[in-house]
């Protein structure tokens, strides 16, 4: 059996660590657009969209992320479509992120008084651009640090994705681990990849909320 | 013909009927004080004429052309109609130009040059000139109120709707905005204000209506109304404010 060094392990993990950010800026990313759409749906639509948005945030937030990615990937080949690891972790995460950002940002959206929609309305200004210029921008200013915090979930719920086989930080841990019998070890090296992702996200919320502070009062 | 007409204008919020079948014309350059208890429905009126309300019964006649409920038909109506707000309501992530500057530039298309050139007249006119790079944050509510009112002009409405312009402002700015306000009728503007200042809508006022339980009780010359209310409703109305 060869032997591994401290180093063998980290280089290992942080190639298995590219994949964990790159599906968490992919969740992300999709799901924030999803979450968009969904929350114009869910601000503008009727009470049928309304409903039906209501019951997908409700599905996705009343379920664990790891039965909703077992779903996707067992679920999707018994309908005939077979799916990668990487397409049913995406999946998974994207429907999941989405579902927690619209309702994240519904509730900034609420937060913005009725009378800048009645100004806006009454100077002639169609929904898409109250939405663009009035009531996102003061939205998005109290939904920094939330949507920033939950970006942080999204890392840290990338690790299921180990579970259906996607080789991300977690999986390329217990892989490690198997081959090194360390896990004290190399489990404490994954813990600290994860801290070293997520920590400057926290600061990145710190340091927008202070910059929206000056612009948007 | 009427600036704007209202005819049988009928409104319910649930079981409550706020309006019950209002009739009023708006002739140009006409100034026109709503008055009433609060109840009597003419915030509510008020706000039926810029759709910011939708009526269940009647017709609103602008310019001899009929609005409907559709949305194209509402939007052209709030370009004719501008308001003006109690909480004045202005845009707290922009500066007083730039609250001026929006609409025109979004919803008529007009160039950033064209827009700030009649942002700029519109906050002079409002004694702003000062003021225009200022957040809303920084400037008193008199000054805020300004800057809704030359907000409100920058996209050249043919009738502009008050309501309770100086209601939420401490007493020793009322003035300043309603002298704004007394500039405009006096350049002939067509104006509908809901006011609690009685002082103001005799001098100022052409047409007085007083409101009460969702319909027009009484209407007339301010003089004329306030020397000799034929209602018991609102002599009681009148004689309780002095």
């Amino acid at each position: 059996m060869s032997e591994f060094s401290n180093w063998d392990i980290i280089y290992n993990l942080l190639m298995a660590a590219r994949w964990t950010v790159l599906l968490s800026l992919t969740a992300f990313v999709l799901g924030g657009l999803v979450g968009l759409l969904l929350l114009m749906a869910r601000t503008a639509g009727g009470a049928w969209a309304k409903g039906l948005v209501r019951c997908y945030v409700e599905l996705f937030q009343g379920t664990p992320l790891l039965m909703q990615l077992f779903i996707v990937f067992f679920g999707l080949p018994l309908i005939g479509l077979d799916i990668s690891p990487w397409m049913a972790a995406m999946l998974g995460l994207t429907l999941f992120t989405s579902a927690f950002l619209t309702e994240i940002w519904r509730g900034c959206v609420e937060a913005i008084g009725k009378g800048q929609w009645e100004a806006s309305t009454s100077l002639g200004m169609k929904f898409t651009q109250q939405m663009r210029y009035i009531i996102l921008p003061q939205a998005m200013r109290i939904a920094v640090p939330p949507t920033v915090g939950f970006s942080v979930q999204v890392v840290k719920g990338t690790a299921v994705a180990s579970i259906i086989g996607f080789v991300e930080l977690t999986k390329a841990g217990t892989m490690i681990t198997n081959a090194t019998y360390a896990p004290f070890t190399v489990y404490g090296f994954v813990a600290v990849m994860y801290f070293l992702i997520c920590y400057p996200l926290s600061l990145f919320a710190r340091h927008l909320e202070g910059k929206f502070r000056h612009v948007a009062r | 013909m009427s600036l704007v007409e209202l005819h049988a204008i009928h409104k319910s919020f649930g079981e409550l009927q706020v309006l019950k079948g209002i009739d009023l014309s708006i002739d140009e350059g006409q100034v026109i004080a709503l008055i009433g208890k609060s109840g009597s429905g003419k915030s509510t009126l008020l706000r039926t004429i810029n759709g910011l309300e939708v009526i269940d019964d009647g017709a609103i006649i602008v310019d001899g052309k009929k609005i409907s409920d559709r949305d194209a038909d509402l939007l052209g109506l709030r370009l004719q109609v501008g308001m003006v707000f109690q909480q004045f309501n202005l845009f707290p992530h922009y500066t007083a130009l730039e609250n001026v500057m929006l609409s025109p530039q979004v919803v008529k298309k007009q160039s950033k040059a064209d827009a700030r050139k009649v942002a700029e007249e519109m906050l002079i006119k409002v004694g702003l000139a000062d003021k225009m790079m200022h957040y809303p944050d920084q400037l008193s509510g008199g000054q805020q109120q300004r800057v809704a009112i030359a907000r409100a002009l920058a996209m050249k409405p043919k009738v502009l709707l008050c309501d309770e312009v100086t209601s939420a402002l401490d007493p020793e700015l009322v003035n300043e905005v309603l002298a704004v306000v007394r500039q405009l009728a006096e350049e002939g503007m067509t104006l509908v204000m809901v006011t609690h200042e009685m002082r103001f809508a005799r001098e100022v006022c052409d047409k007085l209506v007083f409101m009460h339980q969702g319909r027009i009780h009484e209407t007339g010359d301010p003089e004329e109304v306030f020397a000799n209310p034929k209602t018991p409703e609102l002599s009681s109305f009148v004689g309780g404010l002095a």
